[in-house]
């Protein structure tokens, strides 16, 4: 025996060291180094499934049924090796919806419907309140038995004011007060709280297992001594046995392993950790192994301790609940039973803490506030902050449910050993599961498919389980359950309908989820989804194939900036409201609150800070009561998600026009460019043309005054200045034809006049028609022209024109005197080549190219000879018009050499003039 | 006109032979002696030889451009004293603020008006001496 001031003292000691852990990671989490966010933290936070019950409960169970405490730890390892990506979308969508509780979040699939959320609280707290009470029975016996001087732990049933359950309980919702409810978050998260969790599951499993260890190898010779003396033994040899006999020994199997398999998943404070605490999505892939890892180690010695203790004590000595106390205890090792006891305690304190957490936010958002903003909206919408008023709902619940359990356990404790309680606990939360799993894969499923189904599940529990134990502690007669009520056979609550041979658990278990799933599911088939509904069954169903931007709006309405803001300061208090709002906005890109616009998404975003807090039903009503609503039919949740996926592939296609806009500006750019030197050409070109009619208009007016000025003027001088006034004139007029010819040429406005033409001829008529200019410059011209060239299909006065040309440039160049020109003429099969070879001083190689463009001369700008830069463009353009081309051959220094071919046949379609 | 005077010197560098024909007929009938030139080379050359007054200085020329002339002209301190009148017939703002720059007195564009030219001369030639 130990002394209870030193049990005490050292339990309060632990409690102290937690909540120390906890302050030490709430600092850290405000430094913004959160030690939560680890994927080992946040497996040995779900290890929380292990409670007093895995702690004392197991081995008792294993001392009576041998391997039969195994499916309580063979369904969560199934279900999260199986049930993961139910799991991983549970986490998305109470992140992206910010949903805290499970209420909350079969509640909000089913509409935001209050009065399901407020079912579901209604069965967690009932189905709770009994699993809570273990808690305290099994701090109450672990305590009685290290204090008293028998080990047998047994609780007397005492006034409260004795009992140390009661004094247990009280300390626990201090506790849970000061972890839980200090202060509101909009998501929920209690990093403290989780942080001491995981060093509770830790503790647990080190006392666990050097209990283990110590029962093995220092009461016994190792684990085959364990087991061969057991096997020696009559009275405990059929535990070895995995099958102890009786009938529907494997539906029960089957039915245990289901039901902690949901229950994994459901129990409020397995939510709470897994779901609502969790950090990151993808801790979730390390708990995947390391938790079903630690059900494997904590489980390791409960059948040789369970064995050890029956074969120590013999089988009816001792509560075998106790034998992790007890059997230190008796061998002496007080050190151990302390630290086993402390194991038990955390593992008791842990489940109570975040249990109570859990079903506090559900009671105070999905029970208490609904009322209080039915009863007293008005009150509400003008009051000033409301969340030390729900901080108030929160630390009351916590204490109604411990004082709750407390009762439970002084009613119906002793009567029951604690495996029965818990799996009592199990079967009510597994109530949850249709509306819960149905909600998340089938967009079917109704609100009122999910009351209709959960109610009459709960009723078959309450019927089937719950009233049965009742009946069993003594509160109730005894007869109903083995005549049926009014002697009613039929309607014996443990073999309803005449089912027998199934155990009372798995006989419950059948009927509960019998009636709840079909009720459910037929339900849900009758009538189809209102508009809310089925907005809600999208955003959970399909929850992965949205992301925050492309997420639909479901909601219309109008409602007033100010009235979402001051909502906001109510229920987040002002400062956290700021702050979210104008993280809100600067996110839009607003520079204050002041400038949103209450549109639907401001609405969605308000409704989504309060639901964090207030739960989404009663921030689906807050919002409501500040804002005109429109009704939402199905047709208009179809048609917003219509709107959701038009912009989404509208945003694609956006993404794909920037891109061929992108193009589009580089091709425009590019012909901005051309356009630009073209520019810059016809700049240059006016310039020239400028240049080309100012010249000979200069001498027309200087000379034209010059006579004005002079009526008395030598007539053989005024006969000159005449003289020269018809050339200028004539040069003029040529330059304006010049002009105005390209023009047509290239606009392929040009009238072409066909004909056989003799090239003979016109070589000869062309130097006749040159040959004063080549006089007057002493230019000695050559003609080589092969006999009897074909005629070939062309317009004559052009072909001319492109001969004078060419040989009037020749005449430009040459030197004066001794320049010298030799015009070429031959003809193949293809057609006849023309050439005009002059002695000048050549076209340099770089300027090659640039003569034959419009505008453009050769020689430097200013050593340039007259012309328009004209001619050989226009020349090169005729050639083109009758399927030939005009080229040059020079070398700098040696002459220039320009030739053009002209095939005998014009092709039918000749090639426009692309000349720059 | 100060006919008693000695003649001012004119050079009249043009390649255009129209042009030059009616100015050397103008700038005589002012009673000016003067000098004719067919390129910008040549003009250089009897701008040194001569030493006019005034340069009637074509822009467009072959051989070196107006601008040439006035910038060779400029760079030679004992023709400082050269009065240089620029003709174009490219009238663009550019090639004014060129021939300014690069020291012409004053520009004309063609076609000009002859009484206009004749004053600009006088004027010219009188704020010279």
């Amino acid at each position: 025996m130990i002394s209870p001031a030193l049990v005490v003292g050292i339990s309060m000691g632990y409690l102290g060291l937690l909540f120390g852990v906890a302050y030490w990671a709430d600092r850290r989490a405000a430094l913004g180094r959160s030690v939560i966010d680890n994927a080992w933290v946040y497996a040995l936070s779900m290890a929380v499934y292990c409670t007093a019950w895995t702690y004392f409960g197991s081995i008792g169970r294993a001392a009576s049924g041998g391997m039969w405490f195994l499916p309580i730890y063979f369904g969560p390892t199934l279900a999260m090796l199986l049930g993961w990506m139910v799991l991983r979308k549970m986490i998305r969508i109470a992140k992206a919806y910010r949903l805290t509780s499970i209420a909350d979040f079969i509640g909000s699939r089913y509409g935001k419907s209050p009065l399901l959320a407020g079912l579901v609280t209604l069965i967690a707290v009932v189905g709770i309140v009994p699993y809570i009470a273990l808690q305290l029975k099994a701090v109450a016996a672990g305590y009685a038995v290290l204090t008293s001087s028998d080990m047998r732990g047994l609780t007397p049933n005492v006034h409260w004011t004795q009992d140390t359950a009661f004094y247990v309980a009280m300390v626990l919702a201090g506790f849970t007060m000061v972890f839980g409810a200090r202060h509101l978050d909009s998501t929920e998260r209690h990093e403290g709280m989780v942080a001491a969790i995981a060093f509770e599951s830790v503790i647990k499993l080190v006392a666990f297992l050097a209990v283990g260890v110590f029962v093995v190898w220092g009461l016994f010779d190792g684990l085959g001594d364990v087991f061969v003396r057991t096997a020696a033994e009559p009275a405990t040899q059929k535990l070895l046995s995995i099958d102890p006999g009786g009938s529907g020994t494997w539906a029960q199997w089957f039915a245990l392993t289901l039901l902690s398999m949901l229950s994994v998943l459901m129990l409020p404070r397995q939510f709470q950790v897994m779901v609502v605490e969790n950090v990151r999505e993808s801790h979730l892939r390390r708990a995947l192994w390391v938790f079903p890892l630690y059900l494997l180690l904590i489980n390791l010695f409960v059948l040789p301790i369970a064995l050890g203790g029956l074969l120590y004590f013999g089988t009816d000595r001792m509560n075998p609940e106790n034998f992790l106390l007890s059997l230190p205890l008796a061998d002496g090792q007080h050190a151990l039973a302390m630290l086993a006891f402390i194991g038990g305690l955390s593992a008791a304190t842990g489940m109570v803490i975040v249990e109570t957490i859990a079903v506090s936010i559900m009671v105070s958002n999905d029970l208490v506030l609904p009322l209080v903003l039915r009863w007293r909206r008005q009150q509400l919408s003008v009051a000033g902050d409301v969340t030390r008023m729900l901080l108030g709902i929160r630390r009351a619940a916590i204490l109604g449910v411990l004082l709750l359990g407390y009762v439970y356990y002084h009613l119906a404790g002793e009567a029951y050993a604690l495996v029965s309680i818990g799996l009592i606990s199990f079967a009510a939360v597994a109530q949850f599961a249709p509306a819960l799993l149905g909600g998340l894969f089938w967009k079917g499923g109704t609100q009122l498919g999910a009351l209709v189904g959960l109610s009459a599940g709960f009723a078959m529990w309450a019927y089937t389980l719950m009233l049965p134990s009742i009946a069993k502690s003594g509160w109730l007669g005894a007869d109903f359950l083995l005549q049926g009520p009014w002697g009613q056979a039929w309607l014996r609550p443990e073999q309803f309908l005449g089912l027998a041979g199934l155990d009372p658990l798995t006989h419950s278990l059948f009927w509960s989820l019998l009636a709840n799933a079909g009720g459910y599911v037929l339900v849900s088939l009758w009538r189809a989804p209102s508009g809310g509904e089925a907005s809600q069954a999208l955003l959970f169903v399909d929850v992965f194939e949205r992301t925050q931007q492309t997420s639909p709006v479901f909601w219309r309405g109008r409602t007033q900036l100010s009235d979402l803001v001051q909502l906001c300061e109510r229920f987040l208090g002002r400062s956290k409201a700021d702050q979210v709002l104008h993280a809100y906005a600067r996110e839009r890109g607003l520079a204050s609150v002041q400038a949103l616009t209450p549109d639907a998404r401001l609405v969605q975003f308000v409704e989504m800070q309060l639901a964090g807090t207030v739960g989404s039903a009663s921030a689906r009503v807050l919002v409501a009561s500040v804002a005109q609503e429109e009704a939402l039919t199905p047709e208009d949740v179809l048609s917003i998600l219509d709107e959701a996926s038009q912009l989404r592939s509208y945003s694609r296609e956006l993404e794909e026009k920037s891109q061929s806009l992108q193009l589009a500006t580089d091709e425009l750019r590019r012909a901005n460019e051309q356009l630009k030197s073209l520019d810059l050409m016809k700049d240059d070109f006016m310039s020239s043309v400028t240049h080309e009619l100012r010249t000979p208009l200069t001498s027309v007016r200087a000379l034209a005054e010059l006579m004005r000025d002079d009526p008395d003027m030598d007539p053989a001088q005024r006969q000159q200045f005449i003289g020269i006034i018809v050339s200028e004139t004539e040069r003029l007029s040529r330059l304006v034809n010049q002009v105005l010819d390209m023009a047509k040429i290239e606009s392929g406005h040009a009238e072409w006049v066909i004909s056989s033409v003799d090239m003979d001829q016109l070589i000869r008529r062309a130097v006749v028609t040159t040959g004063e200019l080549f006089r007057e410059k002493q230019i000695a011209v050559e003609l080589a022209l092969a006999p009897a060239v074909p005629t070939v299909q062309a317009d004559e006065d052009r072909l001319m024109q492109v001969m004078m040309n060419l040989l009037s440039n020749a005449a430009k160049f040459v030197p004066v005197p001794g320049g010298r020109v030799k015009v070429d003429l031959q003809a193949d099969a293809q057609g006849l080549m023309v050439s005009v070879q002059d002695n000048g001083p050549g076209v340099p190689t770089e300027q090659q190219a640039l003569i034959f463009e419009r505008f453009r001369q050769g020689g430097r700008a200013d050593q340039r000879p007259q012309g328009t830069g004209l001619g050989l463009p226009i020349s090169r353009d005729i050639v083109a018009h009758f399927g030939g081309r005009l080229w040059l051959d020079s070398v700098a220094g040696q002459g220039a050499k320009f030739s053009f071919f002209l095939p005998w046949i014009m092709p039918n379609t000749a090639p426009a003039a692309h000349n720059g | 006109m100060e006919r008693d005077k000695m003649p001012h010197k004119i050079l009249i560098a043009d390649d255009e032979p129209n042009i030059v024909i009616s100015l050397d007929f103008l700038m005589r009938r002012e009673g000016y002696e003067v000098h004719l030139a067919r390129d910008g080379q040549e003009a250089i050359e009897a701008i040194e030889r001569y030493r006019p007054a005034l340069v009637l200085l074509d822009v467009m020329m072959p051989h070196k451009t107006g601008f040439e002339v006035c910038e060779a002209v400029r760079a030679r301190s004992e023709l400082d004293g050269t009065l240089i009148l620029m003709l174009t017939a490219k009238g663009r703002e550019t090639d004014i603020a060129k021939g300014l720059a690069l020291g012409a007195n004053a520009y004309m564009t063609k076609p000009f008006s002859t009484q206009e030219l004749t004053r600009k001369v006088a004027e010219m030639l009188q704020g010279a001496s």
